[in-house]
């Protein structure tokens, strides 16, 4: 089964009005169960807009998405993905177990099952030495791993992250990438994942889907052929670099990808 | 924005006449000698005198002040307030130059900030309102430099008292809430601290200032009009509020021409603190907090 | 090294105290002040210790007009926040009706609700503290309700959360601290609106009644007693407020932004 089918998906914000944007513009793509999934593309690309409408936070003006098998509402419904945001948008009111426990709440769990599954949970990103500690004494990173943490909480079968680690630093940035694909493994979920990143999309990745702005279109999908897993010599390995200068070229065919900049080359 | 602000003054205009309604309906099912919950006379009487007429009240106002002759209760009103604005806008000012004096500071020496704010905040906490005969009755019998201490300077300065508070506490967390980044910038240009003061730190106050600003205005009316009453100040609205008061039995609309003179009043003041905020911000970003 | 930072925090502005008291009292012997122009703290003090009992008396009933306004206030606040977050017209009618009444000196209203209830009673003063206390409250609860994160709304729209799950595990915590921060502005304003609501006439046995009259009667030392005691009270709800938003705050580690009055 995949995971994830979009048919001729279209989006239009505003229509009608002067402040009209065409966001997304006939977008086809499927994405198989299991597989890790980057969308890449300049600002103002519709790649976040694209997610959202997978997580069914926005209707499409145009176009079917089937999610896991159902629409997209009824996989919202039935809790069928977990969403991680550039900001980890813990409750500051609730410590990181209780954090991690929310979805779960509303899912109707009882306490036992919740607290057992939550401590499962922080195992898998590591973090259950802080369980009962509050979000604001965590590092970004760490805060960032409670969010993942708590987008996994109900075993979803597909994840869906946007930008998560945006906000992190280098260092921080490419040792949660490694956590990440070590989640994967142990989970198996599927992942679509949204970046600004190059490297980080290659590294990532099965395929990066590289969009163009206004409206949003795929202009290409780049398959990523990197031989056995993925550690910190896959960094200097030549199928990273030939997979970078893949996607970088992609993206410089893109109409409007000087003017706008917004891809970061690091 | 201009169709905003209209739709603003338009549900404004709904909102007090909804009040008016609220009010006249009460006059048609209340009763008349009001009513006890659990033995409180909480249930308001709803006869004429208590509760008149919104149109009596407004009708009221081009009446003389005494029924007999004389221009209208309006005139005599506006007389009034126009007293008690000009002692308000003094107290303004001065309790303006105070909170920003003291904030400066506090914001120059850690030791003033910590030495005074404990005393700042506490000064708020306790009703000093209380000092106003006291104040009052030191008018006649100090001179400063051959200025006798009038008694509208006590009046004042109890008006100053409430509203320096919030001027201080928002100027000062306006003063030190400058950017970490901006500073080392000053300080790569090795400039004296009132230079960083004048460039940096008031400039990026202003949005703090303000609001403290108009907070102080309303409670410089509300210091000059309760001084007025605990001390029998005559020619201000404190006073005719109290004397109008008294003359409800035979006159009840009468007390509601000095509330709105009162209310007129508090948004003249505070509508020249918002005219002084557009004029300062009409080359800043809308928004800025 | 706890003990170093407390007396870094108490000693300046104890220091500054004591300092303030000595010099009055100096003033006053020094220029041989007569008492009804300003007594000594000397004999402030002894008027206090002297008629400590009527002091408490009079303190008790300006603080429980205080206390029953407050907590009237609060309650009313509360509610009326909810049911403005549910309307957008309700909310759109009394937003510039909560602004103009900020503006105005709206403690005048004492000699009105004089007029609607009886005058001998202590509900008009009540229903005064009540009225300023539930604009604090409405306005900062209602911000609270109403400025939840838009990735937590985001969040919650992802779990496909109700409404009533929105409300109770995202809206509420949110508006926790803007309430406590709400009472602690309060709290000490329904103090000096209670002793101010005094001073419009009414019946005699409150703080607001008795320093004036005692000023009137020259009786200074023993109307600034009755000052001490109103410090005392409008302290009491200062200090119990800050109590009650430091439980709260603590465990979030930072206070929530933009309380207004």
């Amino acid at each position: 089964m995949t995971a994830v089918v979009l048919n001729s998906v279209s989006m239009t914000f505003n229509p009608g009005t002067a402040r009209e944007v065409n966001a997304l513009d006939g977008i086809d793509l499927s994405i198989a169960e299991g597989e890790f999934v980057s969308l890449i593309g300049p600002s103002g690309c519709g790649k976040s807009t694209l997610l959202r409408l997978v997580a069914n936070l926005v209707e499409p003006t145009a176009g079917t998405i089937i999610v896991n098998g159902t629409s997209a509402g009824q996989a919202r419904r039935d809790h069928t993905y977990g969403m991680a945001f550039q900001q980890a948008g813990l409750f500051d009111w609730r410590n990181v177990r209780r954090n991690v426990e929310l979805p779960l709440e509303l899912a109707g769990w009882d306490r036992g099952r919740r607290r057992e599954r939550a401590e499962e949970m922080l195992a898998l990103v590591k973090l259950d030495d802080f369980a009962d500690h509050m979000p604001w004494q965590l590092s970004g990173g760490m805060q960032q791993r409670v969010a993942i943490a708590r987008a996994l909480a109900t075993h979803p079968p597909l994840l869906l992250m946007d930008e998560p680690f945006g906000a992190l630093d280098e260092m921080t940035r490419e040792h949660m990438q490694a956590e990440l694909l070590r989640i994967r493994e142990a989970t198996g979920s599927t992942i679509v994942f949204v970046t600004h990143s190059i490297p980080e999309a290659v590294y990532l990745s099965d395929r990066v889907v590289v969009m163009s702005p206004r409206p949003g279109r795929i202009t290409r999908i780049v398959d990523i052929a990197l031989t056995g897993g993925r550690d910190d010599d896959t960094r200097e390995d030549q199928a990273f670099f030939a997979g970078i200068t893949e996607v970088r070229e992609s993206l410089r065919a893109v109409e409007g990808y000087h003017s706008h900049g917004g891809v970061d080359d690091r | 924005m201009l169709r905003r602000a209209a739709r603003k003054t338009i549900l404004f205009v709904v909102a007090v006449f909804a009040v008016g309604c609220v009010w006249e309906l009460y006059k048609v099912i209340g009763p008349v000698d009001g009513g006890s919950v659990f033995g409180w006379k909480i249930i308001p009487k709803a006869s004429d005198r208590a509760m008149p007429h919104t149109w009596d009240m407004i009708a009221r106002l081009l009446e003389p002040e005494n029924r007999s002759g004389g221009s209208p209760i309006a005139v005599t009103v506006a007389g009034y307030s126009w007293y008690t604005l000009r002692l308000a806008a003094v107290g303004l000012l001065v309790g303006g130059i105070v909170g920003i004096g003291l904030a400066v500071l506090m914001a120059r020496w850690r030791i003033a900030s910590r030495a005074i704010l404990p005393w700042v905040i506490m000064s708020q906490t306790v009703p000093l309102i209380a000092l106003a005969p006291q104040v009052v009755s030191w008018s006649g019998k100090i001179e400063l430099f051959g200025w006798e201490w009038p008694r509208w300077a006590s009046v004042c300065a109890l008006a100053a008292f409430l509203s320096f508070f919030p001027v201080a506490v928002g100027t000062l967390k306006g003063l030190t809430s400058v950017p970490a980044a901006s500073l080392e910038l000053m300080e790569t240009y090795a400039v004296p601290w009132r230079v960083t003061l004048m460039k940096l730190r008031f400039p990026a106050a202003v949005p703090f200032i303000i609001p403290s600003l108009k907070l102080a205005a309303t409670l410089s009316v509300v210091g000059v009009i309760v001084a007025e009453i605990s001390t029998g100040i005559r020619g201000g609205i404190g006073r005719a509020v109290l004397s109008y008061q008294q003359a409800s039995t035979g006159d009840a609309e009468k007390i509601y021409s000095a509330v709105f003179g009162a209310a007129a009043l508090g948004l003249a003041l505070f509508g020249s603190v918002v005219l002084l905020e557009v004029i300062v911000n009409r080359n800043r970003p809308r928004e800025a907090t | 090294m706890r003990v170093a930072r407390l007396a870094s925090a108490v000693l300046p502005p104890l220091v500054w105290g004591v300092a303030f008291v000595a010099a009055w009292e100096a003033l006053v012997r020094g220029f041989d002040l007569k008492p009804y122009f300003l007594p000594a703290p000397s004999a402030i003090w002894s008027a206090f210790t002297d008629n400590v009992g009527l002091v408490r008396a009079a303190a008790f009933v300006s603080g429980g007009n205080a206390l029953v306004g407050l907590l009237l206030g609060v309650a009313l606040g509360v509610a009326a926040s909810f049911a403005l977050m549910r309307s957008n017209l309700l909310n759109e009618l009394v937003s510039p009706l909560a602004i103009a009444l900020n503006a105005i000196p709206i403690i005048v209203l004492v000699a009105v609700f004089q007029n609607m209830f009886t005058s001998t009673s202590e509900v008009p003063r009540r229903l005064m503290v009540m009225l300023i206390v539930f604009f604090i409250v409405l306005v900062n609860v209602a911000k609270g309700l109403r400025q939840v994160s838009p990735i937590h709304l985001e969040l919650m729209r992802s779990y496909a959360a109700t409404p009533r799950s929105v409300l109770v595990k995202t809206r509420i915590p949110n508006a926790v601290p803007y309430l406590f921060t709400a009472v602690k502005i309060a709290a000490p304003t329904a103090v000096i609106t209670a002793f101010v609501s005094e001073y419009f006439g009414g019946r005699q046995n409150g703080l607001g009644y008795f320093i004036p009259s005692n000023f009137a009667n020259s009786k200074n030392a023993v109307a600034w007693a009755y000052v001490i005691g109103a410090c005392l009270l409008g302290l009491t709800f200062y200090l119990v407020s800050v109590l009650l938003e430091n439980i709260t705050s603590n465990r979030r580690g930072k206070a929530p932004g933009g309380a207004t009055t």
